[in-house]
């Protein structure tokens, strides 16, 4: 399961990294506490939280996320998007909320079998 | 959706309000950020979150949330099971990362809370 | 909305809380009591959790970020006025501290979830009247009003 398909199958918002979406998503990762996500969240994931600010980039990075959602229709911080191109990290915007996100999200990768 | 069908879908365990578990629920809202629950979630909903301390429990007695799932088999403070218990909260933690969690109940039916809550209060 | 206006009304319930600053154990503690006598006090649900609402994020704020301070609460026939005003460093910048995202939280404060720059933003959306004032060494003072419908509130 790459990004592109994900992006079409809930119509989510391109902000950054259109030219990445053929990535591969090997699950999902909910959470908007910083150290939890540095934790616990795996290479590959689609990491889905309401944060905006700079600082999810630097995560999103190190960890080797497919990319991030941004939910609830939150658009990332200036500097966020400008950090995102830099570091080639997606980030796409959802208008559902986190639950329902993750719960779509969800449901296509346990179809594809991911 | 009662808290006991919850609980089996979560293999979740009760830790605080098994006499509740007959309670029916419809939502559910999932954040890591208090004040986020307060702009968005609605009166009756689960709140799915990786936070265990006291303010959960406080923030979910504002809101009357039907019942608090920790994810990732988080154990609450025994301060929060304190006040969970003296403002009847029933409690439940799940071994599940929010993400699944999340996934497993919007399988089976569950509905996210989009609206702000401010605006619902607008009456005919 | 002028104090004149309501001023032959009579006041059904009113009590000042004091909370103390920087003491996180006891955050909340005044909402919940506030939310206790308003249920008591047969108010539609849906006030009662618009004023616990807006005096939970006030509590936090003054636990946050003042030495100490009071929540004022006064229940009138039409309406809830809610006052939190503190004892504490104040706000420089008034305009900045209301934009949505905004903060100066403590890593503490934000792993308890809060802190994420919308605690002003959701006590001003959740209220129909608020305004905020501070003075820079002193202290902030919130003022907040909640619409009592009385045909569906039934006061």
């Amino acid at each position: 399961m790459d990004l592109a398909a994900i992006v079409k199958a809930l119509g989510l918002k391109v902000r950054s990294g259109a030219d990445l979406l053929d990535r591969k998503v090997t699950g999902g990762f909910t959470g908007d506490l910083l150290s939890d996500v540095m934790a616990h969240s795996s290479e590959g994931n689609l990491w889905i939280t309401r944060q905006v600010h700079q600082n999810i980039i630097a995560v999103a990075s190190l960890k080797d996320h497919a990319g991030i959602v941004l939910v609830q229709g939150n658009e990332p911080a200036a500097d966020t998007l400008e950090k995102a191109v830099k570091e080639k990290v997606p980030i796409l915007v959802s208008d559902l909320s986190g639950f329902e996100t993750a719960g779509k999200i969800y449901a296509i990768l346990k179809v594809r079998g991911v | 959706m009662t808290l006991r069908e919850v609980k089996d879908i979560l293999d979740a365990e009760v830790l605080v309000g098994q006499e509740q578990m007959d309670k029916d629920v419809k939502t559910a809202f999932g954040a890591d950020l208090m004040s986020d629950v307060l702009a968005f979630a609605k009166a009756g909903s689960l709140l799915l979150t990786g936070l265990t301390n006291p303010q959960v429990v406080r923030t979910s007695d504002v809101l009357d949330i039907a019942a608090i799932i920790l994810v990732r088999g988080k154990k609450p403070s025994p301060e929060t099971l304190t006040l969970a218990e003296e403002l009847k909260i029933p409690i439940m933690t799940t071994k599940f990362i929010l993400f699944e969690t999340a996934g497993r109940l919007y399988q089976r039916g569950i509905v996210g809370c989009m609206e702000r809550v401010d605006e619902e209060r607008v009456r005919t | 909305m002028t104090k004149n206006v309501f001023a032959h009304e009579t006041t059904l319930y009113e009590n000042k809380f004091p909370v103390e600053g920087g003491n996180f154990d006891k955050a909340g503690q005044v909402s919940s009591q506030i939310k206790a006598i308003l249920k008591r006090m047969k108010l539609s649900s849906e006030i009662i959790r618009r004023v616990a609402l807006v005096s939970y994020e006030s509590e936090i704020n003054i636990v946050s970020y003042a030495r100490k301070g009071h929540i004022h609460i006064q229940v009138k026939p039409d309406y809830v006025l809610i006052e939190a005003i503190d004892e504490g460093d104040g706000i420089p910048d008034l305009e900045l501290a209301m934009q949505q995202g905004w903060s100066t939280a403590s890593q503490r404060i934000r792993e308890m979830g809060f802190g994420a720059g919308m605690g002003l933003c959701n006590i001003k959306n959740f209220s129909d009247f608020f305004r905020i004032s501070s003075d820079v060494g002193k202290g902030t003072q919130l003022k907040m009003v909640i619409k009592i419908d009385k045909i569906f509130d039934g006061i």
